[in-house]
């Protein structure tokens, strides 16, 4: 999985749960619940998302590692290919 | 199913609990010897709350007792002594004076847990004025909606939720006079028609002298949410500070030399009463952090702050629930002494996977907005059933009654029988008033109780069982949503004709907001409307009190009378018999 497509996938994401967000304006590495607005269900639900659109397992302990968007890319990619 | 009690022993215990024997200190107990714990004012002026929080004890020999250590997201740590935080909050005092602020004005805060928002809230408490708080994550809807009904004054905010939330609905607020600015990442703020919080501050003088107070002046302001019309402001008096202090003693346990954590934003009840007041005036250190939920960084705090009673919510015990108890174990957590729980009734599963993780099981304990305090609780010397909600606080009367059509009650004393929970007036933290809202707060009380809108049964040796909401009131993560706010917000988008809000049931949450939408002819259900109804919905009214679920219908079922029937799109979405709700549905 290419890094473009794990991008996508995570601003689709992000789109169905906050679609009033301009998510091409968030800083990369800040963080989104704050940038977003988000609340602890959504932080819930974005991560079920990742889950499913990606089948990668996020173990709980790794959320902290989901708090940006440069995060999430990292992490999800390293997840992918270890898959 | 019925799970097993969890049994007290003497052996489990470190410290003797203030309330050993239940029935003995309920028969014992009086509000007037409460009130004797407290110091009162000098030369008998009277009783202020945040005389009992910071003065007596800066004054006295906890002068440099830790008062609040503040965690912030990015590791910074501020903290306060009693003495330091007597200084600060005499400061802001007096801002509130040279602004012109008379006693019974109005302060607001809406900021996130920052040292700012706990100095402003007892600052405005010296001053004689009414501090409101409102919680951070609310859109610029529900923040219009309260400070036009309280009429505010004064608003305490931060640079950024300003320009976020604020700054494009001013214009509504033509009674606020002064918006005092937190600046943030060391930066001053620097907006027209605001004042610089810090520098106000500072310029101020650190001396103040609290003015006569009347234990039923208004000391707070607390929105809630109701089925129908605009949210409720609940008043609350000066005196409730002898139940804040001694509910805190008696259901929190608290004991000189605790380290407390109440995870709840001061925007809520429970983040002022005991994330600000109770342990306070209890002399003992409050942690207060700033980041929000995530399992690691909370044991983390556990452990590192060596907390030793600590008072959460069921929506967060189940995510760490979720995260595991071998997370909790690979932490040192052995000052916890004590573990409480509050916002909504605490599944049994959530209690007996604490004493796995913790070997210490969480007490729930119940109470709301209106009451001001804990009123019924599990207590730490009393065996817990789990799911139950313990039994009243020694001067706290409940029942389980029953509302008759001609607007009288009838008393339930028969055990297990469903009715709705009520609580005998009196204590000293109940609400006096809805704000302006005389006949909305006749309406509370009937046949000589307090009726609180939660169904619950008393089983036979007095322990409390939450059922439900008797209204449509949505409990979801902690928060009361009104669903008429969400629905107003909806009608608003041109495409909507009508709209109908549930709580939708949710492992994690208790419920979910969840709108049922019907469209105005020439309108198609696609996803983009979708999208564009739930992003205005978060837009205006924030991600808390938003939506999570959008579901478009051809029309709502409504009563003859024409109110939506949220009772049967709630027995719809959960798939029960429609026929079963008819007398569920009060018309």
């Amino acid at each position: 999985m290419t890094k473009e497509q794990i991008r996508e996938t995570v601003f689709r994401v992000l789109g169905q749960i906050a679609p009033e967000a301009n998510l091409n304006h968030l800083k990369p590495d800040r963080s989104i619940r704050d940038q977003m607005d988000l609340d602890s269900m959504d932080l819930l639900n974005f991560v079920v998302g990742l889950h499913k659109e990606l089948q990668v397992e996020i173990p709980e302990s790794d959320y902290p590692k989901l708090s940006t968007l440069n995060g999430c890319f990292d992490y999800l990619a390293s997840r992918k290919n270890a898959a | 199913m019925a799970w097993p009690t969890i049994l007290k022993s003497t052996r489990d215990r470190v410290l003797p609990p203030n309330l050993a024997n239940y029935n003995q200190f309920r028969e014992s107990f009086s509000w007037r010897r409460a009130a004797q714990e407290l110091t009162g004012l000098p030369e008998g002026n009277g009783l202020n709350i945040a005389f009992e929080a910071v003065d007596r004890h800066a004054l006295g020999a906890a002068r440099d007792h830790l008062a609040l250590r503040w965690l912030g997201k990015n590791g910074e740590v501020r903290n306060f002594t009693y003495a330091q935080l007597m200084e600060q909050t005499n400061r802001f005092a007096n801002v509130l004076q040279e602004l012109g602020i008379a006693p019974g004005d109005r302060v607001y805060a809406l900021a996130g847990r920052i040292p700012e928002l706990y100095i402003a809230a007892l600052g405005t408490l010296k001053h004689r004025a009414v501090f409101c708080p409102l919680f951070s994550a609310f859109g610029p809807e529900p923040i219009r909606a309260r400070m036009t009904i309280g009429r505010a004054k004064v608003l305490v905010t931060t640079q950024s939720l300003y320009e976020r939330k604020v700054k494009s609905i001013r214009s509504a607020l033509p009674f606020l006079d002064h918006v005092l600015l937190i600046g943030e990442d060391s930066l001053p703020p620097n907006l027209p028609d605001t004042l610089d919080f810090q520098q106000t501050v500072s310029h101020a003088s650190d001396a103040y002298t609290i003015q006569p107070t009347s234990p039923e002046d208004i000391a707070l302001l607390h929105f809630t949410s109701g089925t129908t019309g605009t949210p409720k402001g609940a008043v609350h008096v000066h005196e409730a500070v002898i139940a804040h202090h001694i509910t805190g003693k008696l259901a929190l346990d608290f004991h000189p030399g605790d380290i407390f954590w109440c995870t709840a934003d001061p925007g809520w009840v429970t983040g002022t009463s005991y994330g600000i007041i109770a342990p306070l005036t209890n002399g003992i250190t409050s942690i207060i952090d700033e980041g929000d939920f995530d399992a690691e960084r909370w044991y983390g705090i556990l452990q590192s702050q060596k907390v030793t009673i600590w008072y959460s919510a069921p929506t967060a015990i189940r995510m760490l629930m979720k995260a595991g108890a071998e997370m909790a174990r690979q932490h040192d957590l052995s000052s916890l002494r004590f573990l409480a729980s509050v916002g909504e009734p605490l599944n049994p599963e959530a209690v007996v996977w604490s004493k796995e993780a913790f070997g210490l099981p969480f007490h729930d304990n119940w109470w709301q907005t209106e009451t001001g305090g804990i009123m019924i609780a599990n207590f730490a010397a009393m065996d817990i059933r789990p799911g139950s909600m313990g039994r009243p606080l020694p001067g706290i009367e409940a029942a389980i009654v029953h509302r008759k059509n001609d607007g009288s009650i009838e008393e339930i004393t028969e055990p297990e029988v469903q009715g709705e929970l009520a609580l005998r007036p009196g204590w000293p933290s109940m609400f006096r008033a809805y704000w302006e809202e005389p006949e909305r707060y006749r309406k509370c009380f009937a046949g000589g109780y307090y009726l609180t809108g939660d169904l619950a049964r008393r089983d036979q040796d007095g322990y409390f069982w939450f059922v439900g909401r008797k209204d449509d009131v949505i409990k979801t993560s902690g928060h009361l949503i009104g669903p008429f706010e969400v629905e107003s917000v909806l009608m608003e988008h041109p495409a909507v004709a009508e709209s109908g809000v549930i709580g939708k049931p949710d492992p994690m949450a208790l419920e979910i907001v969840k709108a049922f939408v019907a469209l105005c002819p020439g309108y198609e259900p696609t996803e983009a409307l979708r999208r564009e109804l739930l992003g205005l919905a978060r837009t205006r009214l924030g991600a808390v009190v938003a939506p999570k679920e959008i579901a478009f219908v051809a029309s709502l079922p409504r009563t003859r009378s024409g109110k939506i029937m949220r009772r049967l799109l709630k027995a719809r979405e959960l798939g029960l018999p429609e026929g079963d709700l008819s007398t569920l549905e009060n018309d």
